[in-house]
């Protein structure tokens, strides 16, 4: 069975470590953190200034002047504090946030990732994804292996206008674990039940399959 | 003490013209000069650049300028949110120039300080990137970025003094400190002007030398964009 979303961000929760100041990109991204084990230490960071994000608050309880890079109302914990945004672009550029976790549009076999415009249709902006994948070393994308039209979303070269170079260096999608090598992407794991020919199958780009390819363990 | 506080908007807005770049502090609708939109509006003042992270939903924050086509050009990093902004960029009527939020954020910071202009790596091997100057530090490339030159710098911050000091709350300081004092003219709107000598010199955010106007702000909406909440157990 393929992996939904939230199984998506239950793998990637695994890739998080004691000690991790983690950025969180919108979408499956924000869901990893319902996912962390709660006997490690991690703080979470969202670039419009907040670092120690906690939950959502309880009903009644939301402030406009407290939200997340998602725009959504949000609270902090204790040990939290805010910034500016050049501070927290200073955390991100001087690599000391540890981990990135960012959704895609597009993966290319070298590492390139294009998440921000499809031209003449959607033009939302890049926000503060190529200062993240700029800057980032450790930078985990998350995303479903094919777009709704069917078509592999990890291809050779990307086709709509990149966010970056040859910065992604792991990707959790829905079929599997993938790290990104100077030989292309490598399977690591694949999703309970998914075979390797279908994962093969939904990978456009440069794949190498080592002897054993183990089911991920959620 | 030098005095930077005027009465009201009218007055903080004074010397406003079409044609002038503004940069408007806020993320998302978090911490946006609500009073100084709406007196630009009622100004109708148009042909302006605007510097913004965000351009606002369609019936609120800077929506309400583009609703009314008062700006010509929008510097931000994200516009996901707003229709009628994709609508008049993907007709032509609107210029945009969209940027990596970080570099935004430097940019501002940059004309603060007196840099001219600084390198990052954000955007290089992009078409952010495209006729930039670009250079290869510690074997890594780099995009030359320039200062942001604005007329204007319109911020909004929960606490101030007459003497132009700013304390602000939460996500709603974003982009805001970094707009004081790199315009022109910063105005700052505040929820709460309090007496010269009641801020606590040692948690002032923004010392006074940035702001040349402040005002009390007034009628604060403070609009939520995505109200998410959990249930109580």
């Amino acid at each position: 069975m393929a992996l939904d979303k939230n199984q998506i961000a239950q793998r990637i929760a695994q890739e998080v470590k004691n000690g991790y100041y983690v950025n969180l990109g919108i979408g499956i991204p924000t869901l990893v953190a319902n996912y962390v084990r709660n006997d490690i230490e991690v703080e979470f960071q969202s670039e419009n200034g907040v670092l120690g994000m906690g939950p959502f608050p309880f009903e009644g309880e939301e402030d406009a002047d407290i939200i997340n890079a998602g725009k959504q109302t949000i609270t902090t914990l204790p040990g939290a504090s805010f910034f500016d945004s050049a501070t927290s672009f200073s955390m991100i550029r001087g690599k000391h946030v540890d981990l990135t976790i960012l959704g895609a549009m597009e993966v290319a076999d070298n590492g390139d990732i294009a998440n921000w415009k499809i031209p003449g249709k959607m033009v939302k902006g890049m926000g503060g994804a190529m200062d993240l994948v700029a800057s980032a070393e450790n930078i985990i994308v998350a995303m479903m292996h094919t777009n709704k039209a069917g078509k592999s979303k990890l291809l050779p070269t990307c086709s709509l206008p990149l966010t970056g170079v040859g910065c992604v260096k792991k990707i959790v999608t829905n079929l599997a674990v993938l790290e990104v090598t100077s030989n292309g992407f490598v399977l690591l794991e694949r999703a309970p039940g998914v075979s390797i020919e279908d994962i093969k199958n939904a990978t456009e780009g440069k794949l190498t399959i080592p002897e054993n390819v183990p089911e991920m363990n959620l | 003490m030098i005095t930077k506080k005027v009465n009201g908007v009218q007055n903080a807005l004074e010397g406003v013209k079409n044609g002038m770049t503004m940069m408007l502090g806020g993320f998302g609708l978090s911490g946006i000069p609500e009073n100084a939109i709406a007196e630009l509006v009622r100004l109708n003042v148009n042909e302006l650049t605007c510097i913004s992270n965000n351009a606002g939903v369609d019936d609120f924050g800077l929506g309400l300028l583009l609703q009314k086509h008062q700006i010509k050009k929008m510097i931000s990093s994200y516009v996901g949110e707003n229709a009628e902004f994709e609508r008049q960029m993907l007709s032509g009527e609107l210029d945009v120039e969209l940027i990596p939020q970080g570099t935004l954020a430097e940019r501002c910071r940059a004309a603060q300080g007196g840099f001219p202009a600084f390198y990052t790596p954000a955007g290089y091997g992009t078409e952010v990137a495209e006729g930039k100057e670009t250079r290869e530090f510690n074997g890594k490339m780099h995009v030359l970025e320039y200062a942001f030159d604005a007329d204007f710098a319109f911020v909004k911050a929960w606490k101030g003094d007459a003497a132009g000091n700013l304390i602000f709350k939460g996500t709603a300081r974003n982009f805001n400190p970094n707009m004081c004092g790199s315009a022109k003219i910063t105005v700052a709107e505040v929820e709460e002007l309090v007496p010269v000598g009641t801020l606590d010199p040692n948690q002032i955010h923004i010392p006074g030398i940035f702001v040349q106007r402040i005002f009390q702000g007034e009628h604060y909406e403070k609009r939520i964009e995505q109200r998410t909440v959990r249930q109580k157990q």
